[in-house]
């Protein structure tokens, strides 16, 4: 059974062509580096996002790889060229079968 | 009496006060010594070369902004801008970010393309200790390039009990 959690993503839902867009995307996760240690002394495993992907119309346009270093709740602001109207697909895929998707439209005038 | 008082070290104050002088500058060497300051550099450097597979890295052309006070090192805001036209023949390929004093130096990789208009990425990250934060870039002519940010960290991530 994979697992996955509330992510959210925030960016124009109209742009004129040839426009800088900003995109800002986070999820819900612990990300648990694996350099802690319980009360016990018992190290707490690893569980992160390793990878986080965003398509404009099914074509990849960026994509980041995420370490321990990497904050909870993993926030990324980044940008593109609104190009054509469509759907950009985001992806985020981690540790122990933990996989998220979202989804927003853009309509470019 | 006053043989006898020849043969004792005399110290006159100025002789004093240099020795003093040069007993503070032996404590500020061993403060400002890199091996005592940057623990897990060795780790950093390693991963720096994995990255540039022994490239030479120029410096410029990358702003990494961080607060330069970090009252809390679990949620630190990170902020890198390229400066690249990002046309189709020139622009920023790869985004890393390592960090000198983390138990694991990177943070993160961003693989830009064209179709991305900018260079900036902006997140948020966790530092173990007050340290220097560098971030290196991979222009798509294959040259390397840094920038690199100071840090002060008075709490520090990773470290606490669950």
């Amino acid at each position: 059974m994979s697992k996955t959690s509330r992510t959210s993503i925030t960016m124009p839902s109209t742009a004129k062509k040839g426009s800088i867009i900003e995109i800002r995307a986070i999820a819900q996760h612990d990300m648990e580096s694996g350099f802690r240690y319980t009360e016990s002394g018992k190290l707490i495993p690893r569980d992160i996002i390793h990878v986080f992907t965003c398509s404009y119309n099914n074509v990849e346009i960026f994509k980041a790889d995420f370490f321990s270093g990497i904050g909870a709740n993993p926030l990324i602001i980044f940008t593109t060229i609104a190009t054509e109207t469509g759907t950009l697909e985001f992806k985020w895929v981690g540790d122990d079968g933990y996989e998220a998707i979202n989804q927003a439209r853009i309509t470019v005038s | 009496m006053k043989t006898n008082m020849n043969f004792l070290p005399r110290m006159h104050r100025r002789d004093w006060l240099r020795s003093i002088q040069k007993l503070g500058f032996i404590a500020l060497g061993s403060w400002f010594s890199p091996s005592l300051v940057f623990a897990k550099k060795e780790d950093a450097d390693e991963a720096i070369k994995k990255i540039t597979g022994g490239a030479m890295i120029k410096d410029g052309r990358v702003t990494l902004v961080i607060p330069p006070l970090v009252e809390n090192g679990n949620l630190v805001v990170l902020t890198v801008s390229v400066d690249s036209p990002m046309t189709a023949n020139d622009y920023v390929k790869v985004i890393h970010v390592v960090a000198e004093g983390n138990p694991y130096p990177n943070i993160f990789a961003a693989y830009l393309s064209p179709r991305s208009g900018t260079a900036n990425i902006t997140t948020r990250v966790r530092l173990a200790d007050s340290q220097r934060v560098l971030a290196i870039v991979q222009m798509s002519d294959g040259s390397f390039w840094q920038g690199s940010a100071e840090t002060f960290v008075t709490l520090s991530a990773c470290t606490e009990m669950v």
